[in-house]
């Protein structure tokens, strides 16, 4: 049911049932908000987004209180300005005064709703909250000092990902958010996927930056600096210089990493080609014995860590084939390293990701034999674009270069590991080719594209039914897994996107983009795809030289020596 | 300790969310502090995350995570004794034993809780070690206290 409320002295259409906020929103006026978040239900904790409604005493809450037959609003009476002005002033009262040198200088909610409310002087001041920093983790920077309690990334991580690591402690002035036992973040349940990060308004969560290891090995003549950049990475960072969401720069990239001065440039995607081929041949072993599904995929490190302490009984199904970042980087190391004559502990591997929980896979022990790592260092989409700018590179400005051999060609399919079904399209090419012989005659499996929440997908391969099941994002996850342990959920394989809509939306990407912004970047990968001419893993000249040369063939010893791990229980608190 | 708590949850067998408390509560009394362990087994019970637990015991002052100590010491931070200046004789006593409100020293010997109104107003600023109520006290009156409980 539809009807009028007067809002500024104009008249609105809302709908029956629905809150002031979405009200407003729809019709195009703004209000500002902290606690609440979209697609999840209000708290009206932080009262930023009051309003005033004609005959009641109190200020609103827009974000909670619904609309009502005959209501009167304003939204930016003086009242109502002067009460969130004073909202906001007292969340500065004891935050820190270090704008300048924080992580969200720039793009903080804080800081912006500060400007908007324009807030010049600090009228009220409070004792500053003096909690020290958390660094345990790889992934991820805890600062409680600049929490100013909204609660966001409590809500997402329970609602949301299902992992429930954060909670609010203590009570009054001295609530802080944090862990069980108010352990450090590594060795709380945290599974780093950096949901968090991405929501919380100020820089009390942010990611644990390594640019200064990448400078440093950049400027260490002994070091034969390398890097790879994750398939997500190359549609996403243009939003980072203003340019619009989902463009492609691949090609820029590659020239803006050789002027930095990386010695190689590697394309992720050829990793994943790598991985395709490898869960193929996982697959069809499985085939042949009908025994041992489904396959899980294991690409995603936040999963696995999830997997490892929420459900060790899981473990077994998981695909022991590394991530394509940990294969790409494990073959420059032992192929590309001595086929150069380059010692393999001289070799600094930077791996680009638009993903916060990559940084902890790579310094995982299962990823570093007799002392070399596969990967060195992990940074993300918003720090390659924080080097190109510290390195002065008008991007707008540089003809595009291609990556170097021998990894110097990918498939398309590889590309697609950047959205959430893509790894599964990827892999159902080349296991076409594997059980009939033939190629397919069009490569798009529509069904396997944009798919929300967990879903069952058949899909006929020759005569044959298999049957696919997609995650896209962990919520809901519990049913999936308990299902496949007690064989409810009979699969082939199963694919488990942490991050809804996959790495595209990872905790390393550009802040404050939108769901639109994530569908553009998606909506690229697959129209990267559709031009592409090498439209499967099995048909990279690259992939095939690589395997003559070196690892012999899919499953073979040496490629298990290289590309294949396993994952072992995990203790932590639940 | 385990076993303790396995037994005293058994008279919470179907029980959900809504018991937390009062579970809680018997560990208390049965153990004398929520350990990780007891929080833990609590979680399993009720399918609740741990961090939920932990985060909703913090929210009330009853509840300690580390065994008392050998010196009980509880402090009353009532309206009275806070007007007669009792912040400062807890500041005093976190500085001599070297713990915070809600600690245990490190070789067990000292504990410090700071507790609402004991009901000796009359009496403030007022503490009690092990049971053993100090009235009136000063900031002479307590280092000595002190003095006396760390030499024996
Ligand atoms: S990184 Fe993910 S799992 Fe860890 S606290 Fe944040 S939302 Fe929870
Ligand atoms: S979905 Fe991708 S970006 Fe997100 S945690 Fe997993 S690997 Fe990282
Ligand atoms: S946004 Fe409405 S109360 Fe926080």
């Amino acid at each position: 049911m539809q009807f009028n409320i007067e809002v500024n002295n104009r008249l609105i259409e809302v709908r029956k049932g629905e809150t002031i906020l979405s009200a407003l929103y729809r019709n195009g006026i703004k209000v500002p908000t902290l606690c609440n978040m979209k697609d999840l239900s209000p708290t009206g904790a932080c009262r930023i987004c009051v309003v005033e409604v004609e005959g009641k005493e109190n200020l609103v809450t827009s974000c909670s209180y619904p609309v009502e037959e005959s209501m009167k609003i304003k939204t930016h009476s003086p009242r109502v300005v002067k009460a969130r002005k004073t909202l906001v002033e007292l969340l500065l009262s004891n935050h820190p005064d270090d704008c300048l040198y924080c992580e969200r200088n720039g793009c903080c909610e804080l800081q912006d709703l500060a400007i908007d409310l324009n807030i010049r002087e600090r009228r009220i001041s409070g004792k500053k909250s003096r909690h020290k920093l958390d660094l345990s983790s790889p992934s991820i920077v805890r600062d409680p000092a600049k929490c100013i309690l909204c609660g966001r990334c409590v809500r997402v991580c329970d609602e949301i990902q299902s992992v429930c690591t954060l909670d609010f402690l203590n009570r009054g002035s001295k609530t802080i958010i944090g862990t069980a036992m108010a352990r450090d973040l590594n060795f709380s349940s945290c599974i780093n996927c950096g949901r968090c990060v991405m929501v919380c308004p100020t820089g009390a969560l942010h990611e644990h930056g390594y640019l200064d290891e990448v400078l440093d090995s950049l400027n260490n003549p002994a070091l034969h600096v390398v890097v790879q950049y994750g398939p997500a990475v190359t549609v996403s960072l243009a939003e980072e210089f203003g340019i619009k969401a989902g463009k492609d720069i691949n090609g820029v990239i590659n020239a803006a990493l050789r002027k930095i001065g990386f010695a190689q440039i590697f394309d992720t995607a050829f990793g994943a080609d790598l991985a395709v081929m490898e869960t193929v041949e996982l697959i069809m072993q499985r085939l042949e014995t009908g025994e041992g599904f489904p396959v899980i995929s294991s690409c995603c490190p936040a999963w696995v860590k999830y997997a490892e302490q929420f459900y060790p009984d899981i473990l077994p199904y998981l695909s022991t084939c590394k991530s394509p970042q940990q294969m790409l980087g494990s073959i420059i190391k032992s192929y590309y390293a001595p086929q150069n004559n380059i010692n393999p502990n001289s070799i600094y591997s930077v791996a680009i990701m638009p993903c916060l929980a990559k940084k902890f896979e790579a310094q995982r022990e299962e990823m570093t034999h007799k002392a070399i790592s596969d990967v060195d260092v992990v940074i993300t989409t918003r720090e390659l674009s924080r080097l190109i700018k510290m390195y002065g590179i008008d991007i707008q400005n540089i003809d595009p270069q291609t990556p170097d051999s021998p990894f110097g060609t990918r498939s398309s399919a590889g590309k697609l590991f950047g959205t959430a079904g893509g790894t599964t399209e990827a892999i159902l090419r080349t296991l076409h080719y594997r059980m009939t012989g033939k190629e397919l005659n069009s490569s798009k499996w529509h069904d396997l594209r944009f798919v929300s929440g967990i879903k069952e997908i058949p899909v006929k391969i020759g005569g044959k039914e298999l049957k696919i099941v997609l995650a896209n994002g962990l919520t809901g996850i519990e049913k999936l897994v308990e299902g496949i342990l007690n064989k409810t959920i009979n699969a082939h394989f199963v694919e488990i996107m942490t991050c809804p809509g996959g790495c595209v939306n990872g905790g390393g990407q550009p802040f404050k983009s939108g769901d639109k912004d994530v569908k553009a970047r998606t909506r690229s990968l697959y129209e990267i795809d559709e031009v592409d001419t090498i439209k499967a893993a099995h048909k990279n000249p690259l992939i095939n030289e690589l395997y003559e040369k070196f690892l012999e063939k899919p499953g073979s010893d040496k490629a298990k020596q290289q590309l294949h791990t396993c994952y072992t229980k995990r203790d932590v608190l639940l | 300790m385990e076993n303790r708590i396995e037994i005293l949850l058994e008279k919470y067998s179907h029980s959900r969310r809504d018991s937390l408390i009062p579970i809680l509560q018997d560990i208390q009394e049965e153990v004398g502090y929520l350990s990780e362990e007891a929080i833990v087994i609590v979680g399993k019970h009720l399918g609740i995350p741990t961090s939920k637990i932990f985060g909703l015991a913090t929210f009330y002052n009853q509840f300690r995570f580390e065994p008392k100590g050998i010196h009980h010491i509880q402090v009353c931070h009532g309206t009275a004794c806070h007007m007669l200046g009792v912040v400062s004789i807890i500041e005093i006593i976190e500085k001599r034993l070297k713990i915070k409100a809600g600690q245990t020293s490190r070789n067990g010997k000292y504990s410090l809780e700071v507790v609402t109104c004991i009901g000796a107003c009359s009496q403030s600023p007022v503490i009690s070690i092990n049971g053993v109520y100090y009235s009136k006290l000063t900031a002479e009156r307590i280092k000595q206290i002190l003095e006396e409980i760390m030499g024996e």
